[in-house]
């Protein structure tokens, strides 16, 4: 008797080859555009624990990915000019943020908790915005150097984009291993029955606040780091990547790619960033594409592109097995 | 019997605004002894439940579980202490499957609530103990099954696996047969029982099915507008000429006399 | 004093405009159990009616009265063809189409208006200032403030009063209660949507000359009336006017006396509600 089914390991490491020997094979152009997939793909999939694993609906996921933004960007600033602190400072500051913003928001759930994240995370996006001596208001936090990556001796320099996108890979990587652990462990089924029926399991013994708290500080470290990535990358921490706009990014990549399913919320970043390339090049007003296909999707395919996959590949497997 | 109560209710009321839910309830539950409490629609039984088993705070009036006073504790204490619950309505995990169903409340009850690093494929022990309570309802064929594929009967048996998966010393049972087909309904009782004379686990249940109050319960609790009507044996009970009023007579006949 | 006399004024005035949108929301969410994320944007919408009526005829007046009801139709196209097929599904998706439709309003009005800001001129009998202390006070604002409450009252009225007033509010406490007065729930549905829309419209057209009509101001004001409705407590109509009245005067206070805390303190203001009463101020205890 087997618990879960086994991740498809093979598709798996297809991917990862494909993406290991993508900057080989693509433009600068593209390979820039493949690093922010990636980064975005990463906090689409921090969002994705909360929505698709514990049913919770964050609009506020954002603020997590920008404090973690200003941590790393603090950091270079005011402390070592280590790449590992920086990235350590992103995940850890929004760890810490998260423990006390989760702790109030776990208290409701369902709508409430859309908003009252929303709310939070509007919060620090003031903070962020209104706070000058620190974090520089609206213009943000840039001037800083890029330090270099210290790996196993090697001293890399990552102003070559296509070194920066192996790091971005890396993290990346570790970050969706890390996550895939967490959704494959006892307490990611814990998760999954919360999701279920939160009732049932606060009647069988477990904390269900705990036990949203915990997923929350999970998920809002994780956060933390796609934001240092992306602050890295652009070379700057702004306050607009608090915005609820930006955690809008988040959900509406989940949605596109499909939250029941462990890659759909990167699939979705990738969709996202190809579509807007494809439709800003012929019109500015591309966010109302955006709503559209956002409404068609939660009426027609709630399942997202990789989640009605899945569902068409498995019925077409069992068509063909009988 | 010279146990201490598992089970003791002293003078608790519940009232919801005007509404008095509860009025000055007291009874005690012995170890082991299965116990059934009856009454009208309306009579206040879930609603005790909903007290008993820390859902709502009583407005007045205190409950002992293992002699220790819990009122107002919240459920996941109570249940950490050995108090389970099922529900009228059907209360399990609809996407999971039933394995999954009953991993849920095991791995709570290992202490793996929070254990995130593990993979839940390599916990053969807790599948091995899932299979034996999946075993011990009859449910062991299915066990890959998603459960809301599954026929109703089955649903609510799967919230016996739950319930009995945290190794409970108290198992309140919220109308375990409602709904139910006749078949469903034997195979229910016939658990019942069971479970209740071959575990150390003491059941008390609600029924309206009075068919299966008095072919299962030791002793009976009435309750009635939301007072304690009447306590005691099946025989007893079926002879109380209040209780037989309050239920105007009519279904308290219709077992087999 | 005469400074905080302002405050008041200038509190009340926004306050009024936020009770305009978080009735309509949180009615729509007592008897619907939706969020509607677009609200803010049918707001945006009525103010951009309102200046197009000013554009094309000149009247103030003419906007309030054919915006509102053009948005409450649109609300009507909006419940019946896309929300409705949503019913019973997990309450995410209404919140995540809604925020669909939000994203396609505020673009397209980006589109159709541009993206700059617009100033809508109050009409002649309100435009103007009078004389207030040694200060002077915008004659508008005085307007909002005075029609205010004339428009709380009005709604208490029609809740308090009228056969589908108390429908409304039954239904908002418990779906159930109206099926079993026997009304049809799907027109019912329709016409919450329409009349929280034709509220959010009406208060954008009043809010047109009071601020810059842009394309940001739904989003800005969506924001502040969720704080307002759970701190009010959702579904609860004495709930949204003290909540609305609470953060516009904290709001204009703020802006004097704490100017750096200003656009925190709704925030803060939520995270006190939220631990002293998680079901807000008028919420129904569980």
């Amino acid at each position: 008797m087997k618990i879960l089914p086994r991740f498809p390991l093979i598709p798996g490491l297809v991917l990862f080859g494909a993406l290991i020997s993508a900057p080989f094979i693509l433009s600068i152009y593209w390979v820039m555009i493949l690093t922010e997939i990636l980064t975005m793909g990463l906090f689409a999939m921090s969002f994705n624990l909360l929505f698709g694993y514990t049913g919770l609906l964050s609009f506020g996921q954002a603020g997590f990915f920008g404090a973690g933004a200003y941590c790393a960007v603090l950091t270079l600033l005011h402390g070592p000019a280590s790449l590992w602190a920086a990235l350590a400072a992103g995940f850890l500051g929004a760890a810490l943020l998260a423990l006390p913003i989760g702790w109030l928001c776990v208290r409701r759930d369902e709508i409430y908790f859309a908003i009252l994240t929303l709310g939070f995370g509007m919060m620090l996006f003031t903070v962020a915005h209104n706070w000058r001596s620190v974090t520089g208001g609206s213009d943000g936090l840039g001037n800083f150097t890029l330090p270099k990556l210290d790996l196993f001796g090697w001293s890399i320099s990552l102003f070559n984009p296509r070194h920066f996108y192996f790091l971005v890979l890396l993290i990346a990587a570790a970050g969706a291993l890390l996550l895939l652990r967490v959704v494959r462990s006892p307490f990611g089924l814990l998760l999954r029955g919360t999701r279920e029926n939160s009732n049932r399991v606060s009647f069988v013994g477990a904390n269900v606040r705990s036990v949203r708290l915990f997923a929350f500080v999970v998920s809002g470290a994780l956060a933390g780091l796609a934001g240092a990535l992306f602050a890295l990358f652009n070379r700057i921490a702004s306050p607009e990547m608090l915005h609820w706009a930006f955690s809008g990014k988040a959900v509406l990549m989940t949605i596109l790619g499909g939250s029941g399913v462990f890659l759909g919320p990167a699939v979705g970043a990738a969709i996202f960033f190809v579509l807007e390339h494809s439709i800003t090049a012929y019109t500015t007003n591309w966010m109302i594409f955006l709503g559209m296909i956002l409404i068609v999707l939660v009426l027609v395919f709630p399942k997202g592109v990789l989640g009605s996959a899945v569902d068409f590949i498995d019925r077409f497997r069992k068509g063909g097995g009988r | 019997m010279t146990q201490d109560p598992i089970l003791e209710v002293r003078n608790i009321s519940r009232s919801f605004g005007k509404f008095q839910a509860l009025t000055d309830v007291s009874l005690s539950i012995q170890t082991g002894r299965l116990c059934a409490l009856i009454g009208p629609n309306g009579a206040g039984k879930t609603t005790f439940y909903n007290v008993v088993s820390g859902r709502y705070r009583p407005t007045t009036g205190k409950v002992f579980f293992k002699g220790r006073e819990v009122g107002g504790l919240p459920s996941h204490r109570l249940v950490s202490m050995g108090l389970l619950r099922s529900f009228q309505i059907t209360n399990i995990f609809p996407a999971l499957t039933v394995l999954e169903n009953v991993l849920v409340p095991l791995l709570v009850h290992h202490g793996m609530s929070f254990s995130c690093l593990k993979s839940i494929r390599k916990q053969g022990e807790l599948a091995e103990e899932a299979d034996r309570i999946l075993g011990r309802v009859g449910l062991r064929g299915v066990s890959d099954h998603v459960v809301s594929t599954l026929a109703y009967g089955d649903k609510r048996l799967i919230e016996i696996a739950i319930v009995l998966a945290r190794r409970p010393t108290l198992v309140l049972l919220d109308e375990p047969t409602a709904g139910m087909n006749p078949e469903e309904t034997d195979r229910m009782i016939h658990l019942i029982k069971d479970l209740s004379e071959h575990s150390d686990t003491t059941f008390f249940i609600t029924e309206h099915d009075m068919k299966v109050v008095f072919s299962v319960a030791e002793r009976i609790f009435v309750l009635n507008q939301g007072c304690l009507l009447a306590e005691g044996t099946p025989e007893e009970i079926r002879n109380n000429p209040d209780v037989k009023h309050a239920y105007l007579g009519g279904s308290l006949d219709a077992p087999g006399q | 004093m005469e400074g905080i006399l302002a405050n008041v004024l200038n509190g009340l005035s926004w306050g009024m405009l936020l009770f305009l949108i978080a009735v309509g929301l949180t009615t729509v969410f007592g008897v619907m159990g939706v969020l509607n994320f677009a609200h803010g944007s049918l707001f945006m919408l009525g103010a951009y009616l309102a200046m197009q009526c000013m554009r094309w005829f000149g009247s103030f007046w003419l906007g309030l009265l054919i915006g509102p009801p053009i948005v409450a139709a649109l609300a009507v196209l909006i419940e019946r063809f896309l929300l409705r097929p949503l019913y019973g599904r997990d309450v995410s998706f209404q919140l995540l189409l809604t925020f669909g439709v939000m994203l396609f309003l505020d673009d397209g009005v980006r589109l159709i208006w541009g993206a700059a800001y617009h100033v809508v001129n109050p009409p002649q009998i309100l435009s103007g200032v009078i004389p207030f202390f040694s200060q002077s006070y915008p004659v508008y604002r005085i307007f909002l403030v005075v029609l205010g409450p004339l428009i709380g009252a009005g709604l208490w009225a029609f809740f308090a009063f009228t056969r589908w007033g108390k429908i409304l509010r039954a239904a908002a406490m418990d779906r159930q209660m109206a099926e079993i007065v026997g009304v049809r729930v799907p027109v019912m549905f329709t016409a919450v949507f329409a009349f929280g829309a034709w509220l959010a419209a009406l208060g954008g057209a009043l809010a047109a000359p009071h601020q810059s009509v842009g394309p940001a101001m739904g989003e800005y004001i969506i924001i502040e009336s969720f704080i307002v409705v759970v701190i009010g407590g959702m579904g609860s109509f004495p709930g949204a006017f003290v909540g609305a009245l609470i953060l516009g005067l904290l709001n204009s206070f703020a802006t004097t006396f704490a100017p750096d805390l200003q656009m925190a303190l709704p925030y803060i203001l939520l995270a006190i509600v939220l631990l002293a009463r998680p079901r807000g101020l008028f919420g129904e205890e569980a």
